[in-house]
C-alpha cells in the first residue's frame, strides 16, 4: 500500500491551500448485488459511474429513491466497494483501501449522513463526540481538543459553546442535531465533506440554516462538497454541478442551474415536477383577488 | 352542518413523574362535509396531538383535558368504549406516518383486512374468506396495487405500496372523515407525489372529509381546499388554501412561504425562521411567535391575540388582526 506523505507531512489542523487538495475521481464505478432468494437475481445498483468532484466544487448527485445515490455514497465513504471500477483521492485508492489506509482517507473525506437521530451515540455529549475526532485524527490533548470543541460549535452556530458542548442529543432538536454531526465531520478538517440527505429529516424552517452553514463551510475552508439528495430545491441552493441519477446510471450532467432550467433527460423533468412548490401553483392559476372579498 | 367541529380543545401530556405539556391549546375548528383541510406547523407544535384528540385516538399519557368535538352531530368527546367504537365505523379512520409501524409485521396485507372487517362486524355479521379477499381486492385496486398484494406481508412491499395499503385500510368501512397524518413523509419525492395523486382522486371520488397532517406547506397548499396553521399547540392561521399562498396574514405562515422556491427560477433564496418553537411544558405569557417575529410589538410580549376572523379565514396576530377591544383596553390600562 503506497502511504499518502502529504497528509502525514502537513502540520495538523493547518489551513489548506488549493495546490495539496487532490480531487475525488470515479471512474467506472459499478455495484451489483446477488439478491437473495430462489432465483438469486443480479441486481446493478451502481452501474459505470464516472465524475470528478474537482477542489473546492459542491458537487449534486440526485435522484429518486433506489437510483443508486446512497450505494454510491457508501463506496466513495469507503463502507463498500464496488464490484468494477476505481475510485481515487490524490494517491488513495479508495476502492483498494484496508483499515489503516481508510484511516488516512477518513481524516480528509468525511460524511454527514440523513438522520441525526441515528449519527449521535445518545450516551455521548456533544463535547465528547466532537472531541473524539480530534484527538484521534489531530493527536491533540484533552484541553486543546475542548477548546477546538467550542471553536467548532461556534463555527456551526452552536453559541454559547460551553452551553451546547455539555448537552446530550436528547436535549437537542433536529436542526442542533445536524450541526453537531457536521460540527464532528469538521473535526479533523477533511478536504472533502459527503452529504447524504443532510436535511431532508429536517423541518423545512431548518433547511435554510443548514445548507446556508455547508455554503459558508465552503467558501471559508475552501471545502469540497458532494451533497446527494431527491431535493432539488436545495441542490440549487448548495451546488454548482448536478449529476442525476437514475437506475445507478447518470442521466444527464452539467451546471446546476442550466441543468434545472433546462432539463433535457424525461427522468430530470418528473424530478422537477415532484417538487411541492406552491408558487408553481399560484403563478399557473391566479386566485381571485382576495382584498376585494374582504372589504366589507 | 360542519361535520365535525371542535370547540375549546386542550391536550394535556401528564406523565406519571416529570413536567406536565399543555400540547393542545384551546383549539376551535370545524371541518365541513367533503372539505380537504391541511393542519400545517412545525415538529412539536401539537400537529399530530390534534389530529389523535380528534378521532379520539389519545392514549395516556395524553388526555383530553377540556373541549367538546361534536361528529356528525353527536358528541364524541364523552363517549367511550363499546359507543366509541361503534361510532368509529363509519365514522373516521387515520391513516400513520410511516406505513411499516401502521402494520402488523406477522400478518398478511389479507389478515389486515380480515381483522378490520371482523372488529367492526355487526351483530350476526359475518365475512367469509371470500368475502374478505373480494372487498381486499376491491379496496387494494383503489389505491392502484394488485390483488396479489393481499398474500404478501408488509416487510415484503416498499415504502409508497405499504402507505397505499394503509389507506386501502382507512378506507375499508367508508368513513366520512380520514385523518392522514404525515402519510408521505417517509417517501421520496416521486412517490410521495403518486400517493397525493392517489388520495386526491379517492377524497373527489368517495367525497369523505379529509384532514391532511404535514409539516411541508408545499405539499399541503397542492391538494388541500383550507389550511389551518399551527403554532405551540394553537391554531393562528386559517384560510382558504389559495388566499393563504396569495395573501397570508399570519408573519409564520409568512415566514413558512419563505422557506419554498422554485428550483427553476433565476434566483433562489431560501428563508428560514430563526430559533425554535417554544417549550410546550412552560406557559408564557403574550404570542407565543414573539420571539421569532420580525413584526412582534410591544402589546406581542404580554396579551395572547385570539383567533379572529380576517378575510375569509381566520387568524391570531396583533399587528395583522388587531382587535378593537385589546387595543382599548391597553389604552385603558395606561
Amino acid at each position: 500500500m503506497s502511504a499518502d506523505r502529504a497528509a502525514t507531512a502537513r502540520p495538523d489542523g493547518a489551513r489548506r491551500t488549493g495546490a495539496d487538495v487532490p480531487a475525488l475521481v470515479l471512474n467506472g464505478v459499478t455495484k451489483t448485488y446477488r439478491v437473495r432468494g430462489r432465483n438469486r437475481k443480479l441486481v446493478t445498483a451502481v452501474d459505470d459511474v464516472s465524475f470528478t468532484v474537482a477542489p473546492g466544487a459542491a458537487v449534486g448527485l440526485v435522484g429518486a429513491s433506489g437510483s443508486g445515490k446512497t450505494t454510491l455514497a457508501r463506496m466513495i465513504a469507503g463502507s463498500q466497494r464496488p464490484s468494477y471500477g476505481t475510485i481515487d483521492f490524490g494517491q488513495l485508492a479508495v476502492h483498494r483501501l484496508h483499515t489503516r489506509g481508510l484511516r488516512r482517507y477518513h481524516h480528509r473525506v468525511q460524511m454527514v449522513f440523513q438522520d441525526p437521530y441515528g449519527a449521535l451515540n445518545p450516551l455521548h455529549t456533544v463535547e465528547y463526540t466532537i472531541a473524539r475526532p480530534c484527538q484521534n485524527f489531530l493527536g491533540m490533548s484533552a484541553r486543546q481538543a475542548q477548546a477546538r470543541v467550542h471553536e467548532l460549535l461556534e463555527t456551526v452556530g452552536l453559541t454559547p459553546p460551553a452551553q451546547f458542548a455539555a448537552k446530550l442529543p436528547h436535549q437537542l432538536s433536529g436542526g442542533q442535531r445536524q450541526r453537531v454531526v457536521i460540527a464532528r465531520a469538521l473535526a479533523c478538517d477533511p478536504d472533502l465533506i459527503v452529504a447524504d440527505e443532510p436535511v431532508s429529516m429536517l423541518d423545512v424552517s431548518l433547511r435554510a440554516g443548514v445548507l446556508r452553514l455547508l455554503a459558508k463551510l465552503r467558501a471559508e475552508r475552501g471545502l469540497s462538497l458532494l451533497y446527494i439528495t431527491h431535493d432539488l430545491l436545495s441542490a440549487r441552493v448548495v451546488t454548482d454541478e448536478i449529476l442525476v441519477l437514475n437506475g445507478g446510471r447518470i442521466v444527464e450532467q452539467g451546471p446546476t442551474k442550466r441543468v434545472l432550467q433546462h432539463p433535457k433527460d424525461d427522468y430530470t423533468i418528473r424530478l422537477l415536477d415532484a417538487v411541492a412548490n406552491p408558487y408553481a401553483i399560484a403563478a399557473a392559476a391566479p386566485s381571485i383577488d382576495t382584498t376585494a372579498a374582504s372589504t366589507p | 352542518m360542519a361535520l365535525l367541529s371542535a370547540s375549546g380543545v386542550n391536550v394535556v401530556y401528564q406523565p406519571s413523574r416529570g413536567q406536565r405539556i399543555s400540547a393542545v391549546r384551546d383549539v376551535d375548528l370545524s371541518l365541513e362535509q367533503g372539505e380537504f383541510v391541511g393542519l400545517v406547523g412545525e415538529s412539536g407544535c401539537g400537529k399530530s396531538t390534534l389530529g389523535f384528540a380528534l378521532t379520539r385516538m389519545l392514549r395516556p399519557p395524553a388526555r383530553l383535558e377540556r373541549g367538546q368535538i361534536i361528529f356528525d352531530g353527536v358528541d364524541v368527546s364523552s363517549l367511550d368504549g363499546e359507543e366509541l367504537r361503534r361510532r368509529r365505523r363509519n365514522g373516521f379512520a387515520l391513516v400513520l406516518q410511516s406505513g411499516m409501524n401502521a402494520l402488523n409485521p406477522v400478518r398478511t396485507v389479507g389478515r389486515h383486512f380480515g381483522d378490520i372487517l371482523k372488529a367492526h362486524a355487526e351483530p350476526g355479521e359475518k365475512h367469509s374468506a371470500a368475502a374478505v379477499r373480494e372487498r381486499g381486492t376491491e379496496l387494494l385496486g383503489k389505491v392502484h396495487l394488485d390483488p396479489d398484494v393481499l398474500s404478501r406481508f408488509p416487510h415484503e412491499l416498499s415504502g409508497g405500496m405499504r402507505q397505499r395499503v394503509s389507506i386501502a385500510l382507512a378506507l375499508s368501512l367508508e368513513p366520512q372523515l380520514i385523518v392522514f397524518d404525515e402519510p408521505t413523509t417517509a417517501l421520496d419525492v416521486i412517490v410521495q407525489g403518486a400517493v397525493m395523486q392517489t388520495i386526491k382522486e379517492l377524497q373527489r371520488e368517495h367525497k369523505f372529509t379529509a384532514l391532511l397532517i404535514s409539516h411541508d406547506l408545499g405539499v399541503v397548499l397542492e391538494s388541500t381546499d383550507r389550511v389551518l396553521v399551527m403554532y405551540a399547540g394553537r391554531i393562528v392561521e386559517d384560510q382558504p388554501s389559495r388566499d393563504l399562498l396569495t395573501g397570508p396574514h399570519h408573519p409564520y405562515t409568512e415566514a413558512l412561504l419563505s422557506c419554498y422556491g422554485d428550483p427553476r427560477a433565476d434566483e433562489v433564496q431560501l428563508g428560514e425562521i430563526p430559533g425554535s418553537p417554544p417549550d410546550l411544558s412552560l406557559s408564557e405569557p403574550g404570542c407565543p411567535f414573539t420571539p421569532r417575529c420580525p413584526l412582534a410589538e410591544e402589546v406581542c410580549h404580554t396579551v395572547d391575540p385570539p383567533l379572529t376572523i380576517l378575510g375569509r379565514g381566520r387568524a391570531a396576530c396583533h399587528v395583522r388582526a388587531p382587535l378593537v377591544s385589546v387595543e382599548s383596553g391597553a389604552a385603558h390600562v395606561r
